[in-house]
């Protein structure tokens, strides 16, 4: 079954004369257990698109279908977790607290939600850190405190809107393959932005390139690096093909530059 | 990515040990300064007016200050409850109201809009030209006619700082509690309020300062022999100046005292936040 279906959807920004097409005539099917990548260039629409499968917003016309139902109905059952850019920690919690909080808000007990956010930490690898603020940790630990919480109701579906952009190269890396490994475990099916070319192409199952006014969908690149992925596949002359396709595209979906 | 280890852990926790025990040569080091201006400007003042002769209801000397301060020490403690009840009462009166209104229109943007600017511009009137008002209103002896002062004074800024704090939110933590799919009244209970904290002790500091004032000043136009302002207006009248300046000795002190309290809560309660926290970590 598929757990997200686009068609036809469009979206225009403002009224004539001062309109902006952000996306035209998208089509996208995501299979259960997939790792889509969205890529394009700023203004492309692909944060948009994700806040659209969210329904955090609603689109000018076409149809979103999250787990076979409107994506609004979705989105009051709570059938997705998402990541921002920024981790979006709440600074007047704790660690664990906050990656209770989705918890809290759906009433389970407190001897739930403390296994369950245990168990969390200690699959973004932050146990001994419950206790602990926000403002102590790093921000590479701060966004797999975010991603813990987006994962702590076990959601099916996992969006991921540039999560590791503001993080440096070396702390990417890391959680890219932190990120590959959570997936594998948790079998979530995870939508993710990015400006990254290599990033899209180490994590996914699927490229999604996108072109900028109007954001359309250009090429959808399937990439068949084996899995399990580690640090090695960054370095196997089929990752460097990728990349390379994944560029063109890109570039193509520009015009000529 | 290594796992965080016991080892780590108990590092920063060892640090953290060593930080409390360094804590108080680290506090004497930080207020020293402070302290050693305070008594050298004492000094430099007593000396200056034993020097030149000024005149005591010019400028009386420290030490003629502190004789009067504490040669009538029950009486100036009585006026600090006296006009420290009326301050306290019209801070507790303004602030609440300031955080019901502007709790009641955060929820509704409309009525943001249309009150904020209203706010902002009431809160430039020099409000204390009313206080001759409030004593005509609730009688000049009544208490409660400087608490109305006091109350009048603290509304706006407590309004407007609180409002900032319950509006500005960050838009993603929006967008997540929509992703939550929970109701308004959640998000002002899990994002708004704890995120207005901060700008509401923040508004408490600028409030218990004009609260003083507002009752000291509303004092100087009339009320009980009781009041600090009007003990204060009434022996400088008569040339005993060391006893008014006795009497804003009492006033600082009540000012210093309101502002390390609010201080001391506001540390219970927001220690997560940027201007509370330790640094050390």
């Amino acid at each position: 079954m598929s757990v997200v279906t686009i068609q036809a959807v469009n979206k225009i920004f403002g009224k004539a004369p001062n309109q902006t097409v952000a996306l035209q005539d998208i089509q996208l099917e995501i299979e259960q257990g997939e790792f889509i990548s969205l890529i394009g260039p700023s203004g492309c629409g692909k944060s948009t698109l994700l806040r659209i499968i969210g329904d955090l917003i609603t689109p000018t016309n076409g149809t979103v279908l999250v787990n076979g139902k409107p994506a609004e109905k979705a989105r009051l059952d709570r059938d997705y977790g998402i990541v921002f850019q920024a981790p979006v920690l709440f600074d007047w919690r704790s660690v664990e607290k906050n990656v209770q909080l989705p918890l809290e808000i759906m009433g389970k007990s407190s001897q739930e939600r403390v296994a369950r956010a245990n168990q969390m930490l200690e699959l973004v690898e932050l146990n001994g850190f419950q206790k602990h603020y926000p403002y102590q940790l790093s921000g590479g630990m701060q966004q797999r405190v975010s991603i813990a919480r987006a994962l702590s109701f076990h959601p099916q579906l996992l969006l991921m809107d540039e999560p590791f952009g503001a993080l440096d190269e070396i702390t990417r890396e890391r959680l890219n393959a932190e990120l590959l490994n959570i997936w594998s475990h948790t079998k979530t099916t995870i939508v993710f932005v990015t400006h990254s070319i290599p990033e899209a192409v180490f994590l996914s199952t699927r490229v999604v390139v996108m072109s900028a006014r109007p954001g359309r969908i250009t090429q959808v690149i399937p990439i068949d690096l084996a899995q399990p992925r580690g640090m090695e596949t960054r370095e196997q002359p089929r990752f460097y093909e990728l990349v390379t396709q994944v560029r063109e595209a890109l570039r193509g979906s520009e015009g000529i530059k | 990515m290594t796992a965080p280890t016991q080892k780590t852990l108990t590092a920063s926790r060892a640090a953290s040990n060593k930080a409390s025990r360094v804590a108080w040569s680290d506090r004497v080091r930080y207020y020293l300064p402070t302290l050693l201006i305070f008594f050298a400007v004492l000094i430099l003042w007593e000396s200056l007016v034993r020097a030149f002769g000024v005149k005591q209801f010019i400028l009386p000397a420290p030490s003629a200050i502190l004789e009067a301060f504490f040669g009538s020490l029950t009486q100036m403690i009585n006026l600090g409850l006296y006009t420290g009840a009326e301050a306290l009462g019209g801070f507790i009166i303004g602030c609440s109201l300031g955080i019901g209104v502007s709790l009641a229109t955060s929820r509704w943007t409309t009525a943001r809009e249309t009150l904020l600017p209203v706010a902002i511009a009431a809160n430039s009137v020099p409000i204390i030209a009313f206080a001759p008002v409030m004593n005509n209103w609730f009688g000049v002896s009544n208490q409660f006619s400087k608490m109305a002062i006091v109350a009048v004074i603290t509304f706006f800024p407590m309004m407007i700082n609180m409002t900032r704090g319950l509006t500005l939110v960050e838009p993603s933590a929006l967008e997540l509690m929509r992703s939550y799919a929970v109701s308004e009244w959640t998000v002002l209970k899990e994002v708004r309020i704890p995120n207005s904290l901060p700008y509401m002790f923040n508004a408490f500091k600028v409030c218990s300062t004009l609260a003083l004032i507002g009752a000291v000043v509303g004092e100087f136009f009339g009320g009980t022999r009781d009041a600090l302002g009007v003990y204060i207006t009434q022996e400088a009248a008569q040339f005993r100046f060391q006893n008014s300046w006795a009497a804003i000795v009492i006033a600082c002190l009540l000012g210093i005292g309101f502002y390390l309290i609010i201080v001391a809560v506001e540390r219970l309660a927001i220690p997560w936040h940027a201007s509370v926290r330790k640094t050390d970590q």
